[in-house]
């Protein structure tokens, strides 16, 4: 990884909630996801914070990115087909917080 | 966009405009690494910001165009008056 990346927090494994919030430009967090509780599937690397990005601003340190894991069922409550599904999303590590 | 509800996706190529081949190419020419006069992570956010009605209405290609005029804008590389006076035709250097 490397080096001006922010320390990864979280494992494979691990249960997250993506924070529920409301920035206002280039967010890579779809708002379907947010406030939701998923599973930390794999760790994707780090990348400059696209957020920043969208601004011309450098957007270091490099945010760790992680693929989280959802069941259909947590982020549509009325979701009807195969209750197995799931949905895979990237998410950058200041978006997601820990689940006791 | 953004998982919110929408119409069924339209399947079938359709070919492109040669304006819209133009502004493909502008995009690829000023976000390549040797210029880096605009990023992806720019051309998103300007996109983003139109606000649904605006969205909805104009075609793929207009709202990249929108996007690269702002970020162009918003880093200084063209002026309000250069962009004003080449929509009319009087200072582009392919103005006609």
């Amino acid at each position: 990884m490397r080096p001006e990346a922010a320390t990864a927090r979280f494992r494979p494994g691990d249960s997250v909630r993506v924070r529920d919030a409301y920035p206002p430009g280039h967010i890579r967090t779809p708002y379907y996801c947010r406030g939701h509780v998923g599973v930390v599937e794999r760790l994707c690397g780090a990348f400059a914070n696209p957020e920043e990005l969208a601004y011309n601003r450098p957007g270091l340190p490099a945010q760790p990115l992680y693929r989280v894991r959802f069941k259909a069922t947590e982020l549509w409550p009325d979701y009807r087909e195969d209750p197995a599904d799931v949905v895979e999303i990237e998410l950058y590590q200041h978006w997601l917080e820990e689940v006791p | 966009m953004g998982g919110l509800p929408a119409g069924p996706v339209g399947r079938d190529e359709h070919a492109y405009d040669q304006w819209e081949q133009r502004v493909d190419a502008l995009m690829m020419l000023l976000s390549h690494k040797d210029r880096q006069l605009l990023r992806v992570d720019e051309l998103r956010r300007n996109i983003e910001s139109l606000g649904a009605d605006a969205y909805d209405r104009m075609g793929y290609y207009e709202r990249w165009m929108h996007a690269i005029v702002q970020t162009l804008i918003q880093r200084g590389v063209i002026s309000i008056d250069e962009l004003g006076r080449t929509m009319a035709g009087k200072g582009g250097d392919d103005a006609a």
